[in-house]
């Protein structure tokens, strides 16, 4: 039989043109990018009002950009053409993007001096922010500053138009304006604010109350908890805030909701990723072997990142063993008891629940751990150095490595190319924690609704975490999984209204059975026989 | 080692395959002449929307059937030899078995129209459908109108796809209202009002007469029965159902009618060979079902009951409670129990209907009109809990019950506004004026 081979995605030029709204959207957006770029070599003399016109032009060109592609539509799923489009399917236009963003992120990291850093008075872009800066904090601007700005910018112009998108669903709705209320109060406004309390006699540290421990890596680094302590009162209490935020308040929530409330609901990382990542979810591989190495990679981050902190804790409490109440000795037993009680716990509770290679994993690390801690412990205080390695230069590897590469270049600068949450997926250790909590201890789940999958594909090609939704609901089996970070839109897409997100009792979360619908109930008894 | 061997690659087959694979050692093959591997046929039209590429719509990794022991063949069955046990290829070769599944699906339904086999006119069921779409409509430079014939789920579907790339599309209905053979008036009423607000041409009550052609052989122009109207097009879309694919069976000794002849256990008249999915017919209707339904989840469910049988443990197919699902455009439709349209409705069946404001969710529920038992809900836009209308209707649940319990079945994401305060304030005020 001759069939005729052609490749799908190669056709369709109809739905790949831009409509005049969506031209002048993108020439308003590209002029206000420009503005910044221009700054780079042109000290503008009245930078307020530049400053000012660029983000405006910026803000102004997205909302319209999303007026001239959704709002002379009915409401609903409109993803149309989204692998025709170069830029959401990895073509020509969406290697640009990934390039560039990959590139502002290594100078962002590495090479600030080219944004125009400069401590005796900032040139280029970081001078051109400065009078925001000004106005917010009372200081001038950094590169974090810049990168700030235009971080909450992206997440509310890139937010409105994913309302507009979905809006004839409020789930998505509601979590959108959850994000973006988030990023511009606790990440951006009142940190900046706070930092117009500070003078000679008093100090806080830059906190973001809501970015937790271990995601924000530095939370217990010595000299925020310095200032902290120093600060008595108010720096007491966002310290106990924080202990309180990773030991009481995420698990509780975790339980009751899922690690959305935090992923897709609180986090900046998150809300960037479904803001202005939106448009690159269908990019995530969906293959098990990512499955595979997502699993091993992530607890990697999350088990360095354990290690790293205790690391750079002990060191402080052991130069200065008078100033703080903890011993150096007494933490390093507390972390190995606290490690050694939480395995035996979910050992004993749910070990049926883990797979074999999550039963390996987790043994592995636990020993890892354990000895790092020992070695350490019976090595002597007056060490320096701390699991073989130096506390300090642990801790610049994983500002390094996990920080700045592998959040920032490859987690966020390759959204075109690898999809929009695989930082999330693959290296976040809040995200690794959350999950197995989310896994093991957790009411969350998404429901599939009896017999009525179709086996379409929609859920898992939008899944932005790889997840393969559909061989769950085609099986009619609830989907419990560590990396499910409650988007909801699975849920969206689903043309036959099968996929559920929700919060229910732990008994019979997860049905291991392929309960299908529809079957005379002996059949379904034989089917479930395994 | 028993060698079964399935004809088709569709949902049918591949559950088979499947469950026999779970149950049992025996050797399986599955052959298709369509496709390499299995897909959701439902989800071609994503392919052409761009929702989704063609592998997003195979639920499988290509490394799953080498794993699972199950054999691909390509090859197009010319003939089934049932004594010897023997397939013949068109491409020359041939099969032995020892039992064989014929599950070959269905094909689009022409009805002897003129230039009906003309180029750029054809269905939309396999992916050469799709692959023939992307030669005759591209996009609206090529195809300047593409018209419709029939007003069932595929046309609607085949509308809804050549929209998405801006394709001006004439939609012609046999009947003087969108599926009101099988929806309630208002429903389909409802339906009708939604595709002319996605800018579709729909023409109720709208026969194709003929289709003309160009000096090339291909479609240019169809002519309405009733008005005479010509009107030029550059793609035909025949969407008047799907009959069982089975052309290949006529000349075997396997009973045929309009599809592969089986009983309940899915046997044909000859011993060893079964028949499952959209071309197995039954000898009797099961209830309310018809005895050939192309539905989705009746083929899984036939090749889950085939598996059985072929695995040693004989067993009957007995589908539950009818349900089913589709989308029209923006609006999610599902069904559970049975409700009628008006032409096809029984005598005892009455039904209570309500409508939201904005045109796009409505629900309809049939009760017997002597004994108030709940027979079956339609509803568009809110979606419902499977798991619980198929106990309300095992449990032969009363109007009153479901109406007052409807929050229990609400299946919508979290947030979304609920609508059975409204839905049950309607239902009072119709019982006091009725």
């Amino acid at each position: 039989m001759s069939t005729v081979q052609r490749n799908m995605s190669l056709t369709g030029d109809a739905s790949n043109y831009l409509n005049p709204t969506q031209k002048i959207a993108t020439v308003i957006g590209l002029g206000g990018l420009a503005i910044i770029l221009l700054s780079l070599f042109n000290e503008f003399s009245n930078k307020g009002i530049w400053l000012t016109a660029s983000l405006l032009a910026i803000t102004l060109g997205i909302v319209l950009f999303a007026k001239g592609t959704y709002n002379n539509k009915l409401e609903g799923i409109k993803n149309h053409g989204v692998w025709f489009k170069s830029v959401s399917s990895r073509g020509f236009w969406g290697w640009v993007a990934g390039i560039s963003l990959t590139g502002f992120y290594i100078i962002l990291y590495f090479y600030e001096g080219l944004l125009g850093l400069n401590p005796d008075g900032n040139t280029g872009i970081v001078a051109l922010f400065d009078p925001l800066s000004r106005l917010l904090s009372g200081n001038p601007a950094s590169q974090w500053f810049v990168y700030g700005t235009l971080y909450t910018i992206a997440i509310f112009a890139f937010g409105i138009k994913f309302i507009w998108k979905y809006r004839h669903n409020r789930y998505e709705q509601l979590r959108t304006i959850s994000v973006m209320f988030f990023q511009t109060a606790f990440a951006f406004l009142i940190p900046e604010l706070m930092a117009r309390l500070n003078s000679d006699t008093f100090s806080l540290p830059y906190n973001d109350l809501k970015n937790m421990w271990p995601l924000n890596y530095y939370a217990f680094d010595g000299w925020r908890v310095d200032q902290f302590i120093n600060a008595e009162t108010i720096g007491i209490a966002f310290l106990v805030f924080a202990v309180l935020s990773v030991f009481v308040i995420s698990p509780i929530l975790t339980y009751k909701y899922g690690k959305r409330w935090y992923c897709s609901w609180v986090c900046g990382c998150g809300g960037l990723a479904e803001t202005a990542g939106d448009a690159f979810r269908q990019l995530s591989d969906k293959r098990q072997v990512a499955w595979k190495v997502e699993r091993w990679v992530i607890h990697s981050v999350l088990v360095f990142s354990v290690v790293m902190t205790t690391a750079v804790i002990s060191t402080y409490l052991g130069y200065d063993s008078n100033k703080y109440w903890l011993t150096k000795d007494m933490f390093l037993i507390g972390v190995a008891v606290f490690l050694g009680v939480l395995f035996v716990v979910i050992w004993y509770f749910k070990k049926e629940e883990l797979a074999k290679d999550a039963r390996y994993g987790a043994i592995g690390y636990l020993v890892i751990v354990l000895a790092l801690i020992g070695i350490h412990y019976f090595s002597g205080s007056a060490n320096e150095k701390i699991f073989l390695f130096e506390a300090g230069k642990l801790r610049a590897f994983y500002g390094f490595l996990i920080g700045a590469v592998f959040s920032g270049v490859i987690g966020t600068g390759f959204y075109p190319i690898f999809g929009n949450r695989v930082w999330c997926r693959m290296g976040c250790p809040m995200a690794g924690i959350l999950g197995l909590q989310q896994r093991l201890f957790s009411k969350f789940r998404i429901t599939t609704n009896g017999g009525q999958c179709i086996s379409c594909g929609n859920c898992s090609t939008y899944c932005e975490m790889g997840i393969d939704v559909r061989s769950y609901a085609q099986k009619g089996e609830n989907i419990v999984r560590a990396s499910c970070v409650g988007c909801g839109i699975c849920s969206a897409v689903c043309p036959r209204g099968v996929l559920k997100l929700e919060n229910g009792p732990m008994e019979g979360r997860i049905d291991a059975n392929e309960i299908l619908l529809g079957n005379d109930v002996n059949l379904m008894d034989l089917v479930n026989q395994k | 080692m028993e060698h079964i061997v399935i004809i088709g690659n569709g949902i049918s087959g591949v559950t088979a395959a499947r469950h026999i694979r779970k149950l049992s050692d025996k050797k399986i093959t599955i052959v298709s002449a369509e496709t390499d591997y299995f897909f959701s046929r439902t989800a071609l039209m994503y392919v052409y929307m761009g929702h989704m590429k063609f592998e997003h719509t195979q639920p499988y990794e290509n490394w799953f059937w080498k794993k699972n022991r199950i054999t691909l063949k390509q090859g197009f069955v010319k003939h089934i030899e049932t004594k010897s046990k023997t397939l013949h290829f068109t491409e020359g070769d041939s099969l032995q078995f020892d039992k064989l599944i014929i599950a070959t699906g269905s094909k689009p339904n022409k009805f002897g129209w003129p230039g009906q086999d003309l180029d750029g006119v054809q269905g939309l069921y396999h992916k050469q459908d799709l692959e023939n779409l992307e030669v005759y409509a591209p996009n609206n430079k090529v195809c300047k109108r593409a018209v419709i014939v029939g007003g069932g789920l595929i046309g609607i579907e085949l509308a809804e796809m050549l929209a998405s790339r801006s394709i001006p599309v004439t939609f012609l209905v046999r009947e003087d209202s969108f599926w009101n053979g099988v929806l309630p008036d208002g429903e389909s009423a409802m339906i009708n009002r939604h595709i002319k607000n996605h800018h579709i041409d729909l023409r109720l009550s709208s026969n194709l007469k003929e289709i003309t052609s160009d000096e090339n052989g291909k479609a240019k122009s169809i002519i309405i029965t009733e008005t005479g109207e010509e009107i030029a097009c550059d793609l035909v879309g025949l969407t008047a159902g799907v009959s069982p694919n089975i052309d290949f069976i006529k000349d075997s000794d396997i009973e045929t009618g309009r599809g592969v002849k089986v009983n309940r256990f899915l046997e044909t008249n000859i011993k060893d060979i079964y028949a499952i999915g959209d071309c197995a017919e039954q000898h009797e209707p099961i209830g309310n079902r018809r005895p050939i339904e192309a539905v989705w989840y009746t083929g899984r469910m036939m090749g889950e009951t085939v598996a059985q049988t072929i695995c040693g443990n004989r067993l009957e197919y007995k589908p539950g409670h009818w349900f089913n699902s589709a989308k029209f455009f923006d609006i999610e439709y599902q069904t559970y129990g049975w409700v009628h349209g008006s032409k096809g409705k029984p005598e005892y069946e009455e039904q209570f209907h309500w409508k939201h404001e904005d045109d796009t969710k409505c629900i309809t529920i049939a009760y017997d009109k002597d004994t108030y038992e709940f027979l079956g809900i339609n509803t568009f836009g809110i979606r419902m809990r499977h798991d619980v209308f198929d106990t309300w209707l095992t449990e032969k649940r009363d109007l009153n019950y479901v109406i007052s319990n409807l929050k229990l079945a609400n299946f919508d994401p979290e947030f979304f506004k609920h609508f059975e305060k409204d839905i049950q304030s309607a239902f009072k005020n119709q019982l006091t004026t009725a």
